[in-house]
């Protein structure tokens, strides 16, 4: 798997840009990653949504789906595509550092 | 003191559970008693056939009650919370139900009000679901009067009941304007939330391959955000557009709602918190989950209650006897998915294993991936074997719950 790194520090991503340890991620690299998804500027938004899907994903094993964000994190789903245009769901993951959000069989 | 069972909704999983509960215990040794808001019993997987004339939404409904064994009490009411501290059901309107079991097998609903615009004007004019009975027979009616144009079947997200539905749904309707002679004026469009057709690669790459051959468009990784009758059109979450003039919409799907008024029960969308070796609720140990209420990643089918039930049943007599629960479910489903032109696919799977070629149950069996007459004669023969041997609870000999992996082409 690729190691590349990331505000100073060495992290393993798989091949989508997903990361293989969650606790390799710091708040730091938050700016970088947002950059590398063409998110120029953060708000407190951004870090509301990507705080809480740290959360889920420490308490129940998967990061939430889009659906699940809009109804949980305070954030509506129209805003969270505004927020996060290329995709909610996987894009905000990859900003947390989370694998991608198991979404549904 | 006879165990005191109480099952939440009298569909596949509570019926298929209270029978096999029944078998197992004497009267004076447990009570049943299963709650359903309603009497009629609906045999969901034929609604597929609903739209094409080839079945009707009478047909496929049987009396509630008439499904369940001598010795099982039942309640037409509507669960209003559970109390799971207090170990009691309160129902809208009747008794107060305390339990030493309860088994919460209430279904996955359809929402189609959280979709912007589904619900208002064209909602069963050129915007239709052929998930629920009125729906599927409004469709019949449209799809009866349709002389060409566009036709979308969009699935708006996961999770939703028989995720190959909205797939047999899209051959099926390429079959029928085939046989109505006007396949050329008909555009079919499939659009998709998920990155590929379907959620499990082997089988994505076959559904893909045989949505080309008939034609059908496939479009991906599209959030619906909006439905817009009138303008006939989809609007994705990140404004991309897919006009149609007709919509087949599987709209999202939540769990029951009394389970968002009983604390801790459920998840965010409504779905009882369960193990899913043990469908025991992480609620509370006297609390367990079968069927599409259940959040397990599972598939929500009928085939998955089934496999479920001989599991569930088996920790239900282990809690009441004060023994360790052993039994584990394996997330085992099976799905014939109906392709058209009198053919279908199987494919058969658990929480390890995605779907591959080979043969069910054994090297003889039904071929799995690969369309064939006799998977089309298994998806029929299912309703027989449903109302007669998966309700009832009657095992069927050589038929394991775990999945078999005697005839299938694993790596
Ligand atoms: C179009 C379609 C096609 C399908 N095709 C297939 C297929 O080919 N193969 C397959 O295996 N599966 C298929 N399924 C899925 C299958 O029907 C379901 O997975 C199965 O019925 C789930 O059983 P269940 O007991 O969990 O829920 P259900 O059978 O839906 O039962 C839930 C019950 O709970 C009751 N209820 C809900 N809320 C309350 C309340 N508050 N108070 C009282 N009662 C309540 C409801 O009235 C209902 O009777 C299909 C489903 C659909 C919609």
């Amino acid at each position: 798997m690729p190691t590349i790194t990331i505000a100073e520090a060495d992290v393993e991503l798989n091949d989508d840009g997903f990361f293989e340890v969650p606790e390799q991620w710091t708040e730091e690299m938050v700016p970088a990653l947002a950059l590398t998804e063409g998110i120029q500027e953060l708000t407190e938004d951004h870090w509301t949504v990507i705080r809480f899907m740290r959360k889920e994903y420490f308490e129940k094993g998967t990061g939430p789906t889009v659906r699940v964000l809009g109804k949980t994190s305070g954030v509506t789903v129209k805003e969270l595509y505004k927020l996060f245009p290329k995709g909610p769901g996987k894009v905000a993951a990859r900003m947390a550092g989370i694998p991608k959000p198991r979404g549904c069989i | 003191m006879p165990h005191n069972i109480v099952i939440l909704g009298g569909g596949t999983g509570g019926t298929l559970t209270a029978n096999r509960l029944r078998k197992h215990y004497k009267s004076a040794e447990a009570t049943i008693t299963v709650v359903d808001r309603d009497r009629e019993h609906v045999y969901q997987p034929g609604l597929l056939f609903v739209p094409f004339g080839l079945t009707r939404a009478e047909d496929l409904i049987r009396p509630r009650e008439r499904q369940l064994r001598k010795g099982i009490e039942f309640f037409e009411n509507d669960v209003d919370h559970v109390d799971i501290e207090g170990k009691k059901v309160f129902l809208q309107d009747g008794p107060t139900l305390p339990y030493d079991v309860l088994i919460v097998a209430t279904g996955a609903r359809i929402v189609p009000e959280e979709t912007e615009g589904l619900t208002d004007d064209g909602w069963n004019e050129t915007m239709f679901t052929f998930y629920d009975a009125p729906g599927a027979t409004a469709l019949a009616k449209a799809y009866e009067d349709f002389d060409g144009g566009r036709i979308v079947v969009n699935v708006v997200d996961m999770p939703i009941k028989c995720p190959v539905a909205p797939l047999e749904f899209c051959f099926l309707t390429d079959w029928y304007f085939h046989e109505r002679g006007i396949r050329d004026k008909v555009e079919i469009t499939y659009v998709t939330p998920l990155d590929a057709a379907f959620t499990k690669p082997r089988a994505a790459k076959a559904l893909a391959g045989l949505l080309e051959e008939k034609g059908v468009e496939l479009v991906t990784e599209f959030n619906t955000g909006e439905v817009d009758g009138p303008g006939g059109r989809l609007v994705s979450f990140d404004e991309r557009e897919v006009s149609f003039d007709l919509a087949v919409v599987i709209p999202v799907h939540s769990g029951a709602e009394f389970v968002a008024k009983s604390a801790g029960l459920g998840d965010s969308l409504d779905f009882v918190d369960t193990d899913k070796s043990t469908l025991q609720s992480k609620a509370a140990p006297e609390v367990f989950a079968i069927g599409d209420a259940a959040n397990l990643p599972a598939s929500k089918a009928g085939s998955v209650s089934h496999f479920e039930g001989e599991v569930l049943v088996e920790n239900v007599v282990r809690f009441l006897a004060g023994e360790q629960l052993d039994a584990t479910f394996d997330g085992h489903a099976n799905c014939f998915i109906e392709t058209g032109f009198d053919k279908a696919l199987l494919i058969d799977f658990n929480y390890e294993q995605e779907p591959v070629e080979g043969h069910y149950p054994t090297k003889v069996g039904l071929p799995l991936l690969k369309e064939s007459r006799l998977n089309h004669l298994g998806k029929l023969m299912f309703q027989w074997f449903y109302w007669h041997s998966l309700l009832p609870g009657r095992d069927i000999p050589g038929i394991k719950p775990d999945m078999p992996v005697g005839g299938k082409h694993l790596d």
